[in-house]
């Protein structure tokens, strides 16, 4: 059923599986005087596809750095198996983010670095106990995952964004996450490069059952991949709950978010 | 007569006032985030793990990439003295104290401080623009999203490079710089190179020589430092990349000629 934010507050306070992989709880976030999260709440279970919907500046990509601890909240707490990160070190976030995976909105490959090693990058740095030939297996076997392979020389200037998300996604699956985040990964790709990244999500969510959180604006997209939906707007979840209970709200917000979209 | 009207500062114009608080301001956060900066790196660089594999990627990027350059500094700054000493050491007729003349002076003073200028402009530069760049592009966050630790990866590993590598840059523009300035000099009148370094170093001690070297262990810290620092904390896609690469040569070469005047103050009272 459709909840109002409200709702999907207590809703999210009140659940029981309080282990969940990701709890992020009353967070308030603003830079300088801008308040960009107004104290939201969500929670996503392990196999679980959130997708987080909603204006441009909306904040949505804050929550995700929030989530992997790239920013700080102001208040409220985020929740990581049960840890809270808020007054983590930098070490001690190390530990945690081992068990997650960031996609950037673009990539974000180390340009200095090919594809393959750009994906044996966190391979190197915390799989120490992998010799050279198992990491360089690891690494063909992800990029064949994301249908990259015989990519491993090319340095990430030398092919397209959709090829450049791609081996992003590699990356993140290398440690082998229980975590997934993806930030806009769909953004400026053709509607065949979107498809083939959506299905490409939907068949690794099937193998690996991670705890996904996926910022969006295309809502096609989001319908595809994701379980359940929620909409920001103006640092507040407007509404969270399946496609079908999108379609069925009566918040204006949500109608006109749907028709334009 | 009508009162002189008041002078009206265009909108948008700040007053001296709130200028100079600004710039006071400025001054005091650049330095507040500087200590913090240097703190976590001092912190991520001395506990485990260590990045090895960057490190020696580093001094390879620091030392051997810049060797050509501090050579050819060297080598002009030896055919320099060479020839003002010549000229001034023959008016005064002390012809004689021409080789120890030009082994304190690039020793001592020109050798390391024109390495640490050189290092400046090229490493401190480099690394500013690389990391400037990393930053906007989200790699730095990718570094940290990936469980990794960028202050000691990308700071502490560049810093300690430049630390370890400027005293070994400094030996080798030296080497130069006496070379050539010899050279200049034995072509205008016979001087063997066994007679020249005889000369030059009679009555040298350690202590002539090693403390001016290793004291280009701090400007190597200083321009690691500044270039990690300002690169690290960019923001403003490729005009913020550019002030990056500008400020970190600019603030390393102006705090490395500051730090100069202190070291060598240090120097002669410790080492007299």
């Amino acid at each position: 059923m459709a909840t109002t934010y409200d709702n999907a507050v207590k809703q999210v306070n009140l659940r029981e599986d309080r282990a969940a992989p990701v709890v992020v709880e009353s967070v308030r976030k603003t830079f300088g005087r801008h308040t960009v999260l107004n104290g939201i709440s969500m929670g996503v279970g392990r196999g679980e596809t959130l997708a987080v919907l909603g204006r441009s500046g909306t904040g949505k990509s804050v929550l995700l750095r929030l989530i992997i601890g790239l920013e700080k909240p102001d208040s409220g707490s985020v929740r990581i198996d049960g840890q809270d990160i808020a007054g983590m070190t930098l070490d001690q976030l190390g530990a945690i983010r081992k068990k997650m995976g960031l996609l950037f909105q673009h990539a974000a490959l180390y340009d200095s670095l090919t594809v393959g090693e750009n994906v044996a990058f966190p391979l190197r740095h915390h799989r120490g106990e992998m010799s050279k030939s198992e990491r360089a297996d690891c690494v063909d076997q992800l990029l064949a995952e994301v249908g990259m392979e015989g990519n491993l020389g090319k340095m990430p200037s030398d092919i397209s964004g959709g090829m450049q998300k791609r081996v992003g996604l590699a990356r993140a699956l290398a440690l082998e996450p229980e975590i997934l985040l993806l930030d806009e990964p769909t953004a400026g790709l053709d509607p065949i490069s979107s498809a083939e990244i959506n299905q490409l999500i939907l068949k690794l969510q099937h193998e690996r059952q991670m705890a996904s959180v996926v910022v969006t604006h295309n809502l096609h997209s989001a319908k595809t991949i994701a379980n359940r939906l929620a909409i920001l707007d103006e640092g507040n979840v407007v509404i969270e709950g399946t496609f079908a209970d999108l379609q069925h709200s009566e918040i204006e917000f949500v109608k006109e978010f749907l028709k334009q979209s | 007569m009508n009162p002189p009207l008041p002078v009206k500062r265009p909108v948008g114009m700040p007053s001296a006032a709130s200028f100079a608080g600004g710039l006071i301001g400025g001054f005091f956060e650049w330095f507040g985030s500087l200590g913090i900066f240097s703190w976590q790196v001092l912190k991520a660089g001395l506990t485990p793990p260590y990045e090895g594999r960057e490190l020696l990627r580093q001094l390879d990027e620091v030392g051997s990439k810049s060797l050509p350059l501090v050579a050819l500094a060297g080598a002009a700054i030896g055919v320099v003295i060479s020839l003002e000493a010549r000229y001034s050491l023959s008016r005064f007729g002390a012809k004689s104290m021409f080789p120890a003349t030009l082994v304190y002076s690039v020793i001592q003073v020109m050798g390391p401080i024109i390495t640490g200028l050189v290092v400046s402009g090229r490493v401190g530069a480099g690394i500013g623009a690389e990391l400037a760049s990393m930053k906007v592009t989200e790699q730095i966050d990718a570094i940290e999203a990936s469980a990794i630790n960028p202050y000691r990866f990308l700071a502490a590993t560049r810093i300690l490079a430049c630390i370890l590598m400027l005293p070994l840059l400094t030996l080798a523009a030296d080497a130069c710089g006496l070379l050539t300035g010899w050279f200049a000099q034995a072509l205008v009148e016979p001087l063997s190179f066994h007679q020249f370094v005889e000369s030059g170093f009679h009555g040298a001690t350690f202590n002539s020589f090693l403390p001016p070297t290793f004291k280009t262990t701090v400007y190597g810290l200083i321009i690691g430092l500044i270039a990690c620092f300002q690169g690290m904390r960019t923001s403003g896609g490729a005009a913020g990349v550019g002030r990056a690469a500008t400020n970190s040569v600019v603030l390393a070469s102006l705090f490395l000629i500051l730090a100069d005047v202190v070291l060598v103050k240090f120097i002669l009272v410790v080492f007299p």
